[in-house]
């Protein structure tokens, strides 16, 4: 680890480039609109290699825009991401995502193994289909996750817990530096909770760097080693010890309504 | 798939002979036109057999097209963009007649080719309004839908009074005349339709991840945009080629229909695809051969009424997802839970006198509001599954197996009621009902939890409330 990334953000020096290129993921002046709507402003961050991140913020904050468009799955209207120094485009090998549960139909018909297989679709050729290497990647990491005696389940009748791990199956077998995970805690059953927990940590022993979309502030401090509080700006970011205080979360969670979300309604309305 | 699509093909060039239309015998008639004719045994027989090079040609040319549709139809299902594919259909009307106008001859092709033309233009305005506006879909769709259809209607009036009966004919392409194709008509349709099922089988992973989640997809590198318009182009194509046979009206039945009853006989992607594709072809074959029976009844009715039969079969009768299948499910799970109320009953009477007991069945009867035929008729199930024993009607016992059963489900019910209590603050007057309903269907896993939660032991937990014993003292004064 070198120095400059055991410092908080703001400590980061800004070169020329404005990126830190060691670092899993460096995040200059972004700024991201829905429909002409500000929802990030100004987002500057380098996260610190193989450490469990949490991103906290209140509703609305805009923790999931934020992994989505360092995925490039939205648009930012300026600024620039970076995955150990070159862009997404470049390293979306070295990346892993798991999205919202609730951002899929899961009555679709696939088995709890079909849909871990996608997470090795990136690795194979167009018009290719999966072979059996793919498929035992799948039942290992099912595996991983406590789910291997469930494979062949159809998705739609697991319950949330086992969804939600089937998700993080699939983003295990592409084997990733860096991962976003949207709320993966959102809605489990204690089994589930305890099982993320546990495969967090081995990620992390591996050397690597998980960004996760988290609600419950309660567990913070017992799974985070970062954190990241947001809403629509950076409040603070930086070892939990040391960020995740009352008076930050005061800044995060206190007033509904802050100047900047009165600010984008505005430009929304007469945009 | 590939091989009985290329057979089919291979049968199609195979055909020898120029064919010529079947209804060149009978004069156009308007769709109003009342008088039925029932065709003659032999003529069946005729059409079923295939024995016509025609009747061949266009059964042959309509499965494939129904091949085809089912099998892109699954995904523009899943993609929930099965009804882009009635905005596209209604699109291509101005396009066929704009084709006529400038050529003057009714060659499929440049009819096809301006179908095309103006069915893309139609997606695309669906597209762009949604983007530019903040009209959604189903209302741009609508109004793209009958925008382009009034466009289409309006220049085939022109057509019509400026083309002296030349143009007779191009009102099929509305309603669909299957039996109007002729050799190189199918032959079209037959490969526009192989491109579409072999298209679509080297694209079933990219199919399958984009319509399952697209982020995600997009997140490894996809292309979605790109995997989306070839979709679309597919559906085109098929909806373009379709246009003849089916009509422009209806073919988007054929992409719909087949896809929504197939998912009822699976949960395998794979399979419903193949099923959608068999459901698709056999409403073609049919389709057509009725209309070649029936030259007055336009074939796309036909089609999409096969089809219809065929989901209204699916939808009742599939073992996986179907309503009969559902209610059975449903009458073995009233049945399971009326058995465990007995057990449950029997198990309580026991606790209550300390041990294992013979049980009157009128006893049993102030335990639940059931009347005796029932109780009885429940008594004597029970015993053939070897649960209970009777000796008389006063004197019924648990079996060994059956004690064991009553006792899990006796458990469950006391675990169920006690965390109702503990934890979601629920008067314990109310429980009971609650754990009715619950008791049956917890599962090995949530009973795990439950006995976590209330860190109880193996044995069963007392009843929280007492209403039971109330009840057996209010019926015995």
């Amino acid at each position: 680890m070198t120095p400059s990334q055991t410092l908080p953000h703001d400590k980061v020096p800004q070169d020329a480039v404005h990126h830190d290129d060691d670092s899993p993921l460096s995040i200059h002046d972004m700024t991201v609109a829905y429909h002409r709507k500000p929802v990030l402003w100004d987002i500057d961050y380098a996260a610190p290699q193989g450490k469990l991140v949490g991103i906290v913020g209140p509703n609305g904050a805009g923790k999931s825009t934020l992994i989505k468009a360092c995925l490039d799955l939205v648009p930012c209207a300026s600024g620039s991401v970076r995955i150990y120094g070159k862009s997404y485009k470049e390293q979306r090998h070295m990346v892993g995502y798991v999205p919202q549960r609730e951002s899929v139909d899961w009555d679709f018909p696939a088995s709890a193994l079909d849909v871990v297989v996608m997470g090795r679709y990136g690795q194979i050729p167009w018009c290719f289909p999966p072979g059996k290497k793919d498929k035992d990647a799948a039942q290992h990491a099912l595996h991983q996750v406590g789910m291997g005696d469930y494979a062949n389940r159809q998705i739609s009748k697991l319950s949330g817990g086992q969804q939600q791990r089937v998700f993080l199956a699939r983003a295990l077998v592409q084997d990733a530096r860096v991962y976003f995970m949207d709320e993966p805690f959102a809605g489990v059953d204690a089994a589930t909770e305890s099982a993320i927990v546990t495969l967090l940590r081995q990620l992390r022993e591996r050397g690597r760097t998980v960004m996760v979309v988290h609600h419950d502030l309660q567990s913070v401090p017992e799974y985070f080693d970062e954190v990241l509080l947001l809403n629509m700006r950076i409040v603070a970011s930086g070892p939990t010890a040391s960020v995740f205080t009352e008076e930050n979360l005061q800044k995060t969670y206190g007033g509904r309504l802050t100047l900047l979300s009165e600010a984008a309604e505005a430009i929304a309305r007469n945009g | 798939m590939i091989l009985i699509g290329t057979w089919l093909l291979g049968v199609l060039v195979a055909t020898p002979s120029i064919a010529l239309a079947l209804d060149s015998t009978t004069p156009h008639r308007s769709i109003t036109d009342t008088r039925f004719d029932w065709p003659s045994w032999d003529n069946i027989v005729r059409v079923a057999m295939l024995r016509d090079h025609n009747t061949r040609v266009v059964v042959l040319g309509t499965s494939l097209l129904g091949l085809a549709a089912g099998l892109v139809g699954t995904f523009a299902y899943l993609r929930r963009r099965a009804l882009m594919g009635d905005a596209l259909s209604h699109a291509t009307l101005p396009g066929v007649a704009i084709a006529f106008l400038i050529t003057g001859q009714k060659n499929l092709t440049y009819l096809l080719l301006g179908a095309t033309v103006t069915g893309v233009l139609g997606v695309l305005a669906v597209l762009a309004i949604r983007q530019s506006s903040r009209i959604r879909e189903d209302a741009a769709i609508g109004i793209v839908l009958s925008v382009f259809f009034g466009a289409g209607m309006a220049l085939m009036s022109i057509v019509q009074s400026t083309s002296d009966g030349n143009a007779a004919g191009l009102n099929q392409f509305i309603y669909g005349k299957a039996a109007s194709m002729v050799r190189g008509d199918a032959l079209l349709i037959g490969i526009a339709a192989i491109v579409v099922v072999v298209g679509t089988i080297l694209m079933f992973k990219e199919f399958r991840i984009v319509c399952f989640d697209q982020d995600f997809a997009a997140s490894m590198g996809r292309s979605v945009l790109s995997i989306d318009l070839l979709m679309m182009g597919f559906v085109v194509l098929t909806t373009v080629i379709g246009l003849q046979a089916v009509g422009l009206i209806l073919i988007v039945a054929l992409l719909i229909i087949p896809a929504a009853a197939a998912r009822f006989w699976t949960d395998d992607l794979k399979v419903m695809t193949i099923f959608a594709g068999s459901i698709g072809a056999v409403s073609g074959w049919l389709g057509a051969s009725f209309s070649a029976l029936l030259p007055k009844m336009p074939t796309g009715a036909i089609i999409v009424l096969t089809a219809g039969a065929l989901f209204l079969f699916s939808m009742v009768f599939a073992f996986r997802r179907g309503i009969l299948a559902g209610a059975v499910r449903h009458y073995r799970l009233r049945r399971r839970i009326a058995l465990q109320h007995l057990l449950r009953a029997m198990a309580e009477i026991e606790e209550r006198k300390g041990g294992p007991t013979e049980v009157a069945s009128n006893e049993l009867l102030t335990m639940r509001s059931w009347v005796m035929s029932d109780l009885r008729r429940l008594a004597k199930r029970a015993t053939g599954s070897g649960l209970i024993t009777k000796k008389s009607w006063s004197e019924l016992e648990l079996t060994k197996l059956g004690r064991t059963h009553a006792q899990r489900v006796l458990r469950n019910h006391r675990l169920w009621e006690t965390y109702l209590i503990e934890h979601a603050d629920i008067a314990p007057s109310h429980v009971d009902r609650d754990a009715d309903e619950i008791e049956h269907v917890l599962s090995e896993e949530l009973i795990n939890e439950l006995e976590l939660a209330l860190e109880a032991g193996q044995d069963i937990p007392p009843s929280p409330h007492d209403d039971d014993v109330a009840v057996v003292a209010g019926a015995k004064p």
